[in-house]
């Protein structure tokens, strides 16, 4: 991925969120991170809605981690949301969650999330999965964003 | 992944499935490799039909790598073909193809894929992009399979 990315993440726990922040700069990832804490506000964040309307100040992502069980709206419901808006599609959908219920992994890659991840305990393994997603996915091919996007 | 994987190749170019195959040799990737020249044999390996009936030497993959533009039927087809018969879900699907087309790329998420990765120049880089994806694809969660078709 190029070096001038926008890194969104859907985590409703404040504590993970820091800790995937932290993760991402001492794997060397230096993008722009925006984070929000559930899947209502991921939306709004998407769409470019209330405080997010300045693309200026929280531009439209080139990733996007989420987290599934999230308050309000969860992380599945963002990926349907993401589904039926084209225009706003982001790849890769990282789906980052505790979850390794099987029901949970095959419903995130049918709603198109691109990889699953389960959120490792230590810091030092959520920091190497953070690396090694964001060296391979520097390598794929990604489609530009359609212009407009959301 | 676990080191007792089933690689599905489906390439029509010979040089290039077994560039692909020395890639993955000496990525360290000692998974068992099977390679089809196109897509409907690929899709008659899936649904173990004709010489593919026996999966105990024809196992149903757990990661599928294909080309797209092939005779017969394109990677594009198989991909359709997929997402039509879930039962037959693989992950991930990697398209492996020269194309840097935005339009080849962008169907190909559009139907699936999971990841798209343009087919490098050379036998060095082509290994270490398939180590980076195994290495990668080893962390992630993928769902047990519905019926092994």
């Amino acid at each position: 991925m190029r070096r001038d990315l926008t890194i969104l993440i859907a985590e409703d726990s404040e504590n993970d969120a820091l800790l995937l922040q932290m993760a991402l700069k001492r794997a060397g990832i230096k993008e722009r991170v925006y984070v929000v804490a559930d899947g209502v506000e991921a939306i709004a964040y998407l769409r470019g809605e209330g405080k997010y309307k300045d693309r200026s100040k929280f531009p439209f992502p080139n990733v996007l981690f989420t987290d599934l069980k999230m308050p309000r709206m969860s992380g599945f419901e963002v990926l349907q949301w993401l589904r039926s808006n084209p225009e706003c599609f982001i790849i890769p959908i990282i789906v980052l969650s505790a979850s390794q219920l099987d029901d949970d992994i095959r419903k995130a890659y049918q709603l198109s999330a691109n990889a699953y991840l389960v959120k490792p305990g230590k810091f030092e393994d959520l920091q190497k999965i953070l690396k090694l997603a964001f060296e391979f996915w520097d390598k794929c091919e990604k489609p530009t964003p359609p212009v407009p996007h959301c | 992944m676990r080191r007792d994987l089933t690689i599905l190749i489906v390439e029509d170019l010979e040089n290039d499935a077994v560039l692909l195959q020395m890639a993955l040799k000496r990525a360290g990737i000692k998974d068992h490799v099977k390679v089809v020249d196109d897509g409907e044999e690929a899709i008659a390996y899936l649904h173990a039909k004709g010489k593919y009936r026996d999966r105990a030497k024809f196992p149903f993959p757990d990661v599928l790598f294909t080309d797209l533009k092939m005779p017969r039927m394109s990677g594009f087809e198989v991909l359709e073909w997929l997402r039509s018969h879930r039962e037959c879900s693989i992950i991930p699907i990697i398209v492996m193809s020269a194309s840097r087309l935005e339009e080849d790329v962008r169907k190909a998420y559009e139907l699936g894929a999971n990841a798209y990765l343009a087919k490098p120049g050379r036998l060095e880089e082509l290994q270490n992009i398939i180590k980076v994806a195994f290495e990668f694809w080893a962390l992630c969660e993928k769902p047990a399979p519905l019926v092994q078709s």
